[in-house]
């Protein structure tokens, strides 16, 4: 647990993603199994233990020291972990326990004998050990890394990507030795067989200017950019799983989704609501994320459905290699041959010149349509963003992918939420703060923003809550400035919170190189129906 | 019977006084007669008329403010040496702080006060251990008197910072210390731990070196770390003042590490807000188990406490049997970084 624990106190402290990648490598490279293996099963969150409570360990720490000198720790600490564990006394030899002795231990023990199996793990660590313990045990531990990046460090102990693990990922179990055997070149890759397991998906360069003028649009197809989340939908013998594009399962919230997949194959596509054909906005989409278990009201009042524009397998054959028009072919017949409710296709928007796209990217008006998407006819379903194979030209450019720094307390009516945003831009590998936004988001996704920070802050000054940062919002605005008086260098005016990216991992958001190119643009009169909320202050 | 120190050490406006001495311990402001605990800056301040202190204390002093401000006159007391003023004996014994620093031990008709100043009880190869002494009055430092704080031990930190070293052999790794006392204690624990490369110095940690290997204490190959010699700096070591870690200067570095070494590291908020990259828990105070050790070990039925957390440890002093209470300074702690 030692060595877990130093990992996550410098992952605490450390900015940068090269760095955080270079930390897990060492810690993934140099830790034995199975010790490494639960380790990134508690990065996944793959590990729970109902016998230990946040109760249990202050009544634990109440038992063993003076509570005026506890009270006045406390204070001066500010965070419950941290305090026991610094305030313990810790009368044992150093020897704390491994990651796979608590696992074990744990999962054999009932639950009143827990108390006196924790002190003894407490008493035989040290404070870092012991924070991370209580954090771990208590459900809040918080790793100063995703997933995905953890992944990504493993993946290049062998030269590999972090994609060539998510295509194994979700057949696998904690410890995970099968993937580390394979990592360090001891066995084959392990085979997902039938296993329902997710597939990197590939991903579009957004079209820009310089683009435009060299593009061989004969060698493209057309097809409208949604605005809901990309999923993939995973059928095989081995059972039926919908994921978001950052590989999370999200088959729960989708019942009606997952009862109507009968037949195999991998499918790519997009989660909208939709009435009668008709697309619904993005918010209400967003009433059917995050739900666990959505009642038949809601599904009913909320009906989802995916528009399909690839297929990876068809039955059980990967055809990933195909070119795209192949693939089309192979998913307008298997669509033919099965025709799920609540599926349909993408269609493909016939055009002859550039002109045609053009004028269709400006009209595109409707709900649910943000723009649209070039894909190469020629091209193979490959990981990642392979470059000049598909491309996205989004209808309004006068948006940035920011990720959420800090919040505080709002004013009047929601003055007990955390209403008020501060969002970055990556520059390099740390993020500047590039705005604030105020407005912009509904009463339910204000709510749920705001138990989001309360549970995930990594800081406090003052009134201000620094979080993890984990969201992404998109932030609309009118235009952007140069500005000296910014860090960034840029003002945006009037930034809005046009929706949370839920399906957008926090690296993949904008770069202030991106902002930067936004300078000087307006956005047009017609643009969106959000008018701007004036700041409350300022 | 002897009388009570609280009857002829009392605490002025300008700082803790001894009446029939007529003279102040690290006065906050000018005074006629002064005798200096260590060199910090919060206790040694300038413009004092006749100051007294240990023979290195008064030589930082003077690198420090200038030949003027360090005092009228100085006058150095070697260790073991007694000097009477007007009944009172004086005597200076090691507080195992930084290069210099010492208690007062002040004797008056049979009674007996020590001041601490600041202290540590850890090992330091750069200045001479603490050195405990029964009194009457033990008057404490408690910058660290919360049972939260503990130093691990520096040998440990040290390691964390060469590790760190060997992992991103392309990073500078900027430590921010202190100028006096933590920076010769990180180069002295370096060299200890074998690390034998050029250490590079921020313009404002040079001269202090360079007094302390004056003084015996060989510091190995030092080197000013100016941004001509950048490319240098990649993987290389470089310490500065905290101040200078957030500010441009560390910014001219190539993706600098950020560490600093003090025992506020220990939490974790501080070290997140100072923008730290790597805390190293290093400190040249007394943590929780000195203090209280040093409790015992002074053997005083009272305590006084000038500054710090003192709360807490006077509560536990109380716990321990021994009166206790705050002598409220305001105006040390602030300076040196802990
Ligand atoms: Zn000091
Ligand atoms: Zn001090």
């Amino acid at each position: 647990m030692k060595p877990f624990a130093d990992l996550l106190e410098r992952l605490l402290y450390s900015p940068g993603r090269l760095a955080k990648i270079a930390l897990l490598r060492d810690y993934f490279a140099t830790t034995p199994d199975p010790d490494r293996g639960y380790a990134l099963a508690a990065m996944a969150g793959a590990l729970r233990f109902p016998g230990a409570k946040a109760a249990t360990l202050r009544k634990l720490a109440a038992d063993r020291t003076d509570p005026t000198l506890f009270a006045l720790s406390y204070d001066f600490v500010g965070d419950l972990a941290e305090t026991i564990a610094l305030i313990w006394p810790g009368s044992a030899a150093f020897q704390p326990p491994s990651l796979p002795e608590i696992v074990d231990t744990l999962a054999g023990t009932k639950r009143d004998d827990v108390p006196v199996l924790l002190a003894d793990w407490l008493d035989r660590s040290d404070p870092s050990t012991r924070i991370a313990l209580i954090k771990l045990l208590t459900g809040g531990l918080r790793v100063g890394a995703s997933l995905r990046l953890a992944k990504t460090a493993i993946a290049e102990i062998a030269a590999l990507g972090a994609d060539d693990i998510e295509e194994i990922w979700h057949g696998l179990e904690a410890p995970y030795l099968p993937l580390f055997n394979w990592i360090e070149g001891r066995t084959p890759r392990p085979d997902p067989a039938s296993a329902p397991v997710f597939r990197p998906v590939m991903l579009a360069h957004p079209l820009e200017a310089r683009d435009i003028a060299t593009l061989d649009w004969s060698a493209y197809r057309a097809e409208y950019k949604y605005d809901g989340i990309r999923i993939q939908l995973v059928s095989t013998p081995g059972g039926t799983r919908l994921y978001s594009r950052t590989a999370d399962d999200i088959s729960a919230s989708f019942p009606d989704i997952m009862a109507n997949m009968k037949a195999h194959a991998v499918l790519d596509g997009e989660l909208l609501v939709a009435r009668h054909g008709v697309i619904a906005p993005f918010n209400d989409l967003q009433q059917r994320l995050n739900r666990k278990k959505p009642s038949a009201k809601l599904q009913q009042q909320y009906p989802v459905c995916i528009r399909l524009y690839d297929i990876l397998f068809d039955g059980t054959e990967d055809v990933r290699a195909l070119p795209f028009d192949t693939r089309r072919t192979r998913l307008e017949a298997w669509y033919a041959t099965h025709t799920p409710p609540a599926m349909d296709l993408s269609p493909q928007i016939p055009f002859t010149a550039e002109a045609d796209l053009a004028a269709l990217r400006s009209t595109a008006r409707t709900d649910g349509i943000e723009g649209l998407m070039l894909k190469r006819g020629d091209s193979a379903y490959l990981p990642g963003r392979p470059r000049a194979a598909w491309w996205k030209w989004k209808r309004d450019p006068l948006t940035l992918d920011c990720v959420l720094m800090y919040a505080q307390r709002g004013h009047g009516r929601r003055s007990s939420f955390y209403s008020d945003y501060t969002f970055g831009v990556w520059d390099n590998e740390t993020l500047t703060p590039i705005g604030k936004a105020y407005s912009g988001y509904t009463d339910d996704e204000l709510t749920t923003l705001d138990q989001w920070i309360r549970a995930h802050t990594t800081a406090r000054f003052g009134p201000v809550r620094e979080v993890e940062k984990h969201i992404v919002l998109e932030i609309a605005f009118d235009a952007a400035q140069i500005s000296p008086r910014h860090k960034s260098g840029i003002a945006l005016r009037f930034p809005r919170i046009l929706r949370i990216r839920t399906d957008k991992p926090a690296h993949e958001a904008d770069t202030i190189a991106t902002a930067r190119s936004l300078v000087g643009l307006e956005a047009k009169q017609d643009q969106g129906t959000l008018s701007p909320e004036t700041p409350a202050r300022r | 019977m002897p009388p009570h120190p609280e009857t002829w050490l009392r605490v002025r406006p300008a700082g803790l006084y001894c009446e029939p001495g007529d003279f102040y311990i690290d006065p906050l402001r000018p005074v006629e007669r002064a005798i200096i605990t260590h060199a910090h800056a919060d206790h040694a301040r300038p413009g004092h008329n006749r100051v007294l202190a240990s023979a290195e204390t008064l030589a930082i002093m003077r690198a420090r403010m200038g030949v003027e401000r360090a005092g009228t006159s100085q006058q150095p007391l070697a260790q073991g040496e007694t000097l009477t003023i007007n009944d009172v004996a004086i005597q200076l014994i090691p507080a195992g702080h930084v290069l210099g620093s010492c208690q007062i031990v002040m004797d008056f008709q049979g009674s007996r006060a020590i001041v601490s100043g600041d202290y540590k009880r850890r090992a330091d190869p750069t200045c001479s251990a603490f050195m405990p002494l029964p009194c009457d009055v033990f008057v404490t430092e408690a910058t660290f008197g919360l049972p939260v704080f503990r130093h691990p031990n520096a040998t440990d930190e040290i390691a964390k910072l060469l590790a760190s070293l060997k992992l991103f052999p392309e990073r500078t790794h900027v430590v921010g210390c202190y100028a006096l006392g933590k920076t010769q204690r990180l180069i002295a624990l370096l060299r200890q731990a074998g690390y034998d490369q050029p250490i590079y110095l921020h313009g404002a940690l040079q001269k202090l070196c360079a007094l302390y290997e004056n003084f015996g204490i060989p510091l190995g190959d030092l080197r000013p770390a100016t941004i001509a010699v950048r490319a240098e700096l990649r993987g290389a070591l470089v310490l500065a003042p905290p101040s200078a870690i957030a500010d441009r200067w560390a910014r001219r570095l190539d993706d600098p590490v950020t560490a600093a070494a003090s025992g506020w590291m220990r939490i974790r908020q501080r070290a997140k807000s100072g923008g730290i990259e790597l805390p190293l828990i290093i400190s040249d105070h007394a943590d929780w188990d000195e203090l209280c050790t040093t409790i015992i070990d002074m053997q005083a039925p009272e305590i006084w406490i000038t500054h710090g957390n003192e709360e807490a440890l006077i509560h536990q002093a109380t716990l321990m049997g021994r009166r206790a209470r705050a002598l409220r300074l305001i105006g040390y702690g602030e300076d040196d970084a802990a």
